[in-house]
């Protein structure tokens, strides 16, 4: 708190004024009020957080594993984390297709998201209180609980997709491809909900008038969209697709339980779980920390460009 | 004629949209039936070729296995420390989130930018980038001992939802009018006695929303949970859940369906009831952001 600086003051309101100049001390003391009321957070913040944080930056430094992780101290080698990551092939692979599988997943959850919150906006209103219910009810099922579902829905020897699809006994968690899209097929499924619901809120700021103008002027749907609706949803999708680029880039729990630990090695990693197989449950904590570092870079390099992107979008337009 | 046929057409159209809304209703609701159903079927429909559609045959017999059957002990240690870690979660932030989002929605002071990016920028970090730091620095700390271990998981769980939870409160706030606590104040109340008679109440389904979703959000957590908890009888549900398969090689599908209903519906009924407002808050920090 010392950063902050001295002349902090409270919004001038009216009636305020004439206290200006005098009473210094119960000024000061009114100045502080909004300091006391963020500190716990700020508090709490800080021991919880930012000291890992600093530490996670310490750590990637140093050779940490069990010994020292017992003795409370790490000894110094500098850059050698980095470099033992940066040299392993699986990191790179498993970068590649992290990146691959969370545009994937980011496109789809958006753009059915979407198409489904336009779709509510088109069906009779009984269908959708039915549909906006259902969507709530899929928004609200856990994450550990929606992995133990499909995984039973796609087990091979009685799972009811196989069943459906006439597929037999086929195995999909026989090839790295399968597995990611059965962890995709989750994530989107437990995503849409959101979007659409988000979505769908924010259709409802579109104007009418605007609607009935471009229906008038013989607007087909691409072109009332693209030039009436769009435009209006465009904050909302920007703030979505960060979000879910965020979350599906971190994807952790669903790959984890989905295709099980005892399944998951070099040749299906996505960033997660090499991060926790490599740092944490081979205790090579330093290099683990390294890469985390690594992975908060390449997700801040990731929003920042996008956001970039949108804003410079929205300053041409 | 023509307006009839046109309003026969306008009437397929309809049909046509809620064909694509029922379709799309059942493939996203179906997962969710299909868990409800299953934990209800005896086991020889569950194990059978043909799946059953509807459970005719309804039995509770999973349940009561799941809950208190020999193979799956701690049930109810799981749910007592998840109570445990998520009403002090809920307690604790909502105090700190409401104190902090009033002095973001009512007052003007430099550093308040800095505080708000810094709310933003934790809710951006890979959480699973955070569990080496957090489990070193908690070690050090000396909570991952088994006696206050859960202590240590409510402080990690309170530093990830307090930045929404902030963000979410002051959204909340800033949607009073100015007006009515002045017009308090006028009427001769205090800014404290203001803030009790006027704010409280206008903010309550706020407070109820977030904490809804705090409740949900501490409920539902799995990394940390997994990462801290090695005990069995300190674990909270998800992390019971996820040893509920175990290691055997068969499956009993009806007890894991039943578990994960048992566990799924307190969190769907809080959520079905608060939906509305979430998504009130939810799109106001997203539209303001």
């Amino acid at each position: 708190m010392t950063s902050l600086p001295a002349d902090t003051q409270i919004a001038p309101e009216p009636g305020r004024r004439r206290a200006r100049g005098r009473l210094t001390w119960a000024r000061a003391a009114r100045a502080s009020v909004p300091y006391l009321l963020i500190l716990p957070v700020l508090a709490a913040v800080v021991t919880v957080l930012a000291y890992p944080l600093y530490n996670v930056v310490t750590l990637s430094f140093q050779r940490y594993g069990l010994t020292e992780l017992i003795q409370h101290s790490g000894s110094w080698i500098g850059g050698a984390n980095y470099g033992s990551v940066l040299h392993d092939s699986v990191f790179w692979h498993t970068l590649l297709r992290t990146v691959i599988f969370a545009a994937v997943n980011v496109a789809l959850t958006i753009g059915l998201g979407t198409l489904i919150a336009l779709l509510l906006v088109k069906v009779s209103s009984w269908l959708r209180v039915m549909l906006t219910v259902g969507l709530v009810l899929v928004w609200s099922v856990p994450a550990v609980v929606a992995v133990q579902i499909w995984y039973w829905m796609t087990n091979f020897q009685n799972g009811v997709v196989n069943y459906v699809l006439g597929a037999g006994q086929h195995d999909w968690y026989a090839s790295t491809f399968s597995q990611l899209g059965l962890v995709t097929a989750l994530i989107v499924w437990a995503g849409i909900p959101f979007v659409t619901i988000t979505v769908y809120a924010g259709l409802a700021q579109v104007p009418s008038e605007l609607l009935d103008a471009a229906a008038i002027d013989g607007a087909g749907w691409f072109r009332t969209f693209r030039d009436v609706t769009f435009p209006i949803l465009k904050p909302i999708l920007l703030i979505l697709t960060s979000l879910s680029i965020i979350w599906d880039f971190g994807v952790f729990t669903q790959q984890y339980l989905l295709i099980r630990p005892e399944h998951l090695n070099s040749s299906n990693y996505l960033m997660g779980v090499y991060l926790f197989k490599e740092g944490y449950l081979k205790t090579d904590f330093g290099r683990g920390a390294a890469i985390s570092i690594l992975m908060f870079v390449i997700v801040a390099v990731l929003s920042v460009v996008y956001v970039r992107k949108m804003v410079k979008a929205e300053g041409v337009a | 004629m023509r307006s009839a046929a046109s309003g026969r057409r306008r009437r397929a159209r309809q049909t046509g949209w809620n064909l694509v809304g029922i379709a799309v209703f059942v493939v996203m609701v179906f997962p969710v039936y299909w868990m409800v159903t299953t934990a209800l079927k005896p086991d020889d429909e569950i194990n059978s070729a043909s799946p059953t559609w509807f459970p005719l045959d309804a039995t509770f017999s999973h349940f009561r296995e799941a809950i208190a059957g020999s193979d799956h002990p701690y049930f109810w240690n799981a749910v007592v420390n998840s109570l445990i870690v998520v009403g002090i979660t809920v307690a604790l932030s909502m105090v700190l989130a409401f104190l902090a989002a009033i002095a973001l929605a009512k007052y003007r002071f430099s550093g308040a930018k800095m505080f708000v990016a810094l709310m933003i920028a934790i809710q951006m970090l890979p959480q699973v980038g955070l569990v080496i730091p957090l489990y070193v620095v908690l070690r050090n700390y000396g909570l991952t001992s088994n006696s206050v271990v859960l202590f240590g998981l409510i402080l990690t769980y309170l530093t990830f939802v307090l930045p929404f939870a902030v963000w979410t409160l002051r959204g909340f706030l800033l949607g009073i009018p100015k007006e009515l606590e002045e017009a308090a104040m006028v009427d001769g109340s205090s800014r404290l006695g203001a803030f009790f008679r006027i704010l409280l109440p206008l903010v309550a389904p706020g407070l109820v929303a977030t904490s809804v979703f705090v409740f949900v959000t501490a409920w539902n957590e799995y990394i940390f949970a997994n990462v801290l908890l090695l005990d069995q009888s300190k674990q909270t549900v998800t992390v019971w859940l996820s040893y509920f398969t175990g290691t055997s090689r068969h499956t009993d599908w009806g007890a894991l369906m039943a578990a994960s209903t048992v566990i799924a519906v307190p969190v769907i009924l809080f959520f079905l009831l608060v939906q509305r407002k979430m998504r009130f808050g939810l799109t106001a920090g997203a539209v303001k952001g």
